[in-house]
């Protein structure tokens, strides 16, 4: 639970009609985690700014959705989040990624600790509920160290917003909009990338869509993270 | 290292929070955005290539090489169609000799589609180098075509003749685009001096006492929203900041929206002293224009109008000579891209970014521009203020309903026997609109334009009030003998697919799916559970961030909700399911390679 000196800066909030405490200003999410209660995300990187892109951690405050992620915790306020509408949205966004992209778990590099996969089976999807569109993506492996795999590639920002050269500039950004967005590679700074940053942008990235070169697996598949304790358990766990 | 594009980023100080208006400035004097040109203001405002190449390739009117020497914008919009569009656009294609989306072998002339540009009274229109042509025909299109051919300037294609009224046909402005005033009441009536209440009511007032007369005035904001102005002005002017902005928001590109261009173009006095008039109130010293990029044959015309208000002292220091209000005002052009008017897209926009909304909280009230408290009004809201607190605020709640006070300008086209722009009292009946207008055999209106709702028969007498069909003005009538999925939803729902900035999973790919299946439906392939379907899925979209994804699928649920039969009697009924698994068409191939009959 939480521990601070002032407790002035505490203040008492409901989840689910569950009390809760929580720092003032602590994002909801990471409050909720810090009180056992999981709320599921994609695009979220504690301790950088959120940007509330994949929707998945939606919750309802007031009968009205919003996401956990970038709406800070005040005093007071009653969030739903274990609900069977909750439950249904977060089950469609995961379905709806999976029919959007070209997801192949088996022979992903990722799989066991991929994010999306691991809430699939949260979520227990077993066949989108949206025709799959089999787009036709590419995959830039012109870059050295990384290879950006489109087909994966979930969109969430996470990477543009946590890879950045020594310089602060970003590595990674969007390209076009809506149904044409993609995420690029920097050709210049993409060609400069450290060993440590390209495996920090495959580690933040929640799929499978950057990829280290010239490595092979460290931990078989069946024995990665999500494959020990399923997503969402290390918290749930935590009152338990 | 081009010279010129280096003059152009050196103009706006290297600073990258001015890129919108570098690639602006280079897009319209050299033509194009070359990649080397992003290189180059990359090394120069100190940001990686890919952060120039995804604001850039956010927008629409930017291009990575030319566009054609005559770049032809044919505007898309659903009255486009109605007006007649496809026999200008196979004109074009036939006399130019390219494609749409393509641009002719020799450079010369570039076809394109654009989203609503604002000339729904006056359509077919397209935008050629800047300049508005509107009402095309086949027959102008040929003209046009072979005038570009022997060589005439773009405003040499039409001739004098050709100007609008009024301010039109002014020097500065010079364009054939007609105003269309109908009907005016308060607000649009010449009932008043410009400058009268920076000089005479604001010197007597506070700002305080200006945030209490705009607040008993109840207006509420005129883009849609309908949030209180007064309140906002309160809440910004109280927010902690270095410095407040004041954003007019002159980014009209709901479809079927056009009142800020004639308001823009008759009253931008009165448009710069509501701005002058909110900086007051909320202590800005700077003011930005943010306009569409569509709009952009105002320019000179408009800095025109801020020079003279500079030299009469109703802009710059110790304006209207009130010691301490300093305040000035810029135009921050878009570049093509409806969520830039999300007030929020639109702040990310004017700070040289892609124009995706902002999570919220905080508001722009709080954090806006450059991160400092920013108010995001109206055009109209803006020009009504500045009304408001010369008549005073019992004059102006004399008009319009206890709730919804005073008046609303309606941009009404489509089929009607006279488009253009009506001032109504809040509280006017749809069909006492139609009757205004002369529309008759009316199958249905889209109230508020795409993001709308598409009523029906049996809702003409309700009436235009926030506790009722609350709008931005934006309103298309709709013939018996149109096909309303074909012809109304599909193009609705292909306009919100192209315009989703892409951010929120659900916005970008809930519409691309609804869409693919009202297809089927129209196609005489779907079936019962498809409409079902489309209900559930498009209430997915209420969690989106903004209110672009909030009313994306809009189209299909309005026409559902309000025409529900159209859609029954298109599908397969008693049927669970529908292959769209085609065996001969798959298998077409093979059977012509090896000369067999399929055995279907």
């Amino acid at each position: 639970m939480i521990n601070t000196d002032n407790m002035d800066d505490i203040i008492k909030f409901k989840i689910d009609g569950k009390i809760c405490t929580a720092r003032r200003g602590q994002y909801i999410v990471e409050a909720a985690a810090d009180n056992g209660i999981f709320i599921p995300t994609l695009c979220n990187i504690p301790g950088l700014k959120p940007k509330g892109a994949c929707r998945i951690c939606t919750i309802m405050v007031d009968g009205r959705p919003t996401t956990a992620c970038t709406k800070p915790v005040f005093d007071g306020i009653e969030i739903e989040n274990d609900t069977e509408e909750i439950h249904n949205i977060r089950k469609s966004i995961v379905e709806l990624l999976f029919a959007q992209g070209n997801h192949f778990c088996p022979s992903c590099e990722k799989s066991g600790n991929c994010m999306l996969q691991a809430l699939a089976y949260r979520y227990q999807m077993m066949v989108p509920r949206f025709p799959y569109a089999f787009p036709v993506k590419e995959v830039d492996a012109s870059h050295p160290k990384i290879i950006k795999d489109q087909n994966r590639c979930i969109l969430c920002k996470r990477c543009i917003r946590a890879i950045k050269d020594e310089n602060g500039k970003s590595v990674f950004a969007f390209k076009k909009r809506g149904k044409d967005l993609s995420v690029v590679v920097d050709p210049e700074l993409g060609s400069k990338l450290t060993d440590e940053l390209a495996a920090k942008a495959m580690e933040i990235c929640p799929v499978g869509s950057i990829i280290l070169k010239e490595k092979g697996f460290d931990v078989p598949i069946g024995k990665r993270t999500y494959d020990n304790i399923p997503i969402g358990s290390e918290i749930e766990n935590l009152n338990k | 290292m081009d010279a010129k594009v280096q003059e152009i980023i050196e103009k706006y100080n290297k600073d990258k929070s001015r890129l919108m208006d570098i690639l602006i400035d280079i897009q319209s004097e050299i033509g194009y955005i070359s990649k080397e040109s992003v290189i180059q203001i990359a090394e120069q405002i100190d940001i990686s290539r890919v952060d120039v190449e995804q604001t850039m390739s956010f927008y629409h009117f930017f291009t990575h090489t030319s566009p054609g020497k005559y770049s032809i914008f044919l505007n898309n919009s659903v009255v486009a169609d109605m007006m007649g569009r496809e026999g200008v656009r196979d004109t074009f294609e036939k006399e130019a000799g390219c494609k749409f989306g393509e641009v002719t072998e020799d450079g010369l002339i570039g076809l394109f589609d654009t989203a609503c540009i604002g000339m729904n009274d006056q359509e077919p229109a397209a935008i050629i180098n800047n300049i508005v042509f509107t009402k095309l025909t086949p027959f102008r299109v040929r003209e046009i075509i072979r005038d570009i051919k022997a060589g005439k300037s773009v405003s040499d294609l039409f001739m004098e003749s050709y100007y609008g009224g009024g301010m039109n046909s002014s020097d500065k402005l010079r364009a054939m685009v007609t105003n269309n005033i109908r009907k005016v009441g308060p607000i649009l009536s010449r009932n008043y001096v410009s400058g009268t209440v920076i000089k005479e009511k604001l010197p007597q007032m506070s700002a305080e006492d200006v945030i209490n007369e705009v607040k008993d005035s109840g207006i509420r904001g005129r883009g849609g929203a309908g949030f209180p102005t007064g309140l906002k002005w309160e809440f910004c002017r109280k927010a902690k900041g270095d410095k407040h902005y004041i954003l007019c928001n002159a980014d009209e590109g709901e479809p079927g929206t056009f009142k800020d261009r004639v308001i823009l173009t008759e009253f931008p006095e009165l448009l710069f002293e509501g701005i002058a008039v909110a900086a007051y109130a909320i202590g800005a010293t700077e003011g930005l224009l943010y306009l569409r990029y569509e709009y952009k044959y105002m320019e000179d015309y408009l800095e025109d109008v801020l020079h003279k208000a500079r030299a009469n002292n109703l802009l710059g220091k110790n304006i209207g000579g009130i010691t301490g209000f300093d305040f000035d005002i810029r135009i921050q052009f878009g570049a093509g891209a409806y969520v830039c008017g999300e007030e929020s897209a639109l702040i990310e926009s004017a700070e040289g970014k892609r124009g995706e909304p902002r999570d919220r909280p905080p508001f722009p009230v709080e954090k806006g521009y450059l991160d400092q408290p920013t108010v995001i009004n109206n055009v109209e809201t803006l020009i009504t203020t500045v009304k408001i607190l010369n008549f005073g605020s019992e004059w102006y709640k004399s008009f319009g309903t206890k709730d919804s006070t005073g008046t609303k300008v309606l941009s009404i086209s489509g089929d009607c026997k006279f488009p253009g722009i009506y001032e109504v009292e809040w509280g006017f009946s749809i069909r006492d609109m139609l009757d205004m207008v002369g529309a008759s055999e009316v199958q249905a209106v889209q109230v508020g334009g795409p993001s709308g709702s598409l009523i029906s028969p049996k809702d003409f007498d309700r009436v235009l009030c926030y506790s009722d069909l609350s709008t931005g003005g934006s309103m298309i009538i709709i013939s018996d003998y149109r096909d309303i999925l074909k012809d109304i939803v599909l193009n609705f729902m292909e306009f919100f697919i192209d315009e989703s900035c892409g951010s929120c999973s659900t916005c970008r790919e809930i519409p691309v799916i609804m869409t693919e299946k009202l297809k089927n439906i129209i196609n005489g392939k779907g079936i019962t559970k498809d409409i079902d379907d489309l209900l559930e899925w498009g209430e997915l979209l209420k969690v989106s961030r903004c209110g672009l994804g909030h009313t994306a699928g809009n189209p299909i649920l309005s026409s559902i909700k309000n025409f529900r039969h159209i859609y029954d009697e298109k599908v397969i009924r008693d049927l669970d399911y529908i292959s769209e698994f085609d065996l001969k068409k798959a298998t077409k191939e093979s059977c012509d390679y090896v000369g067999r009959i399929p055995n279907i």
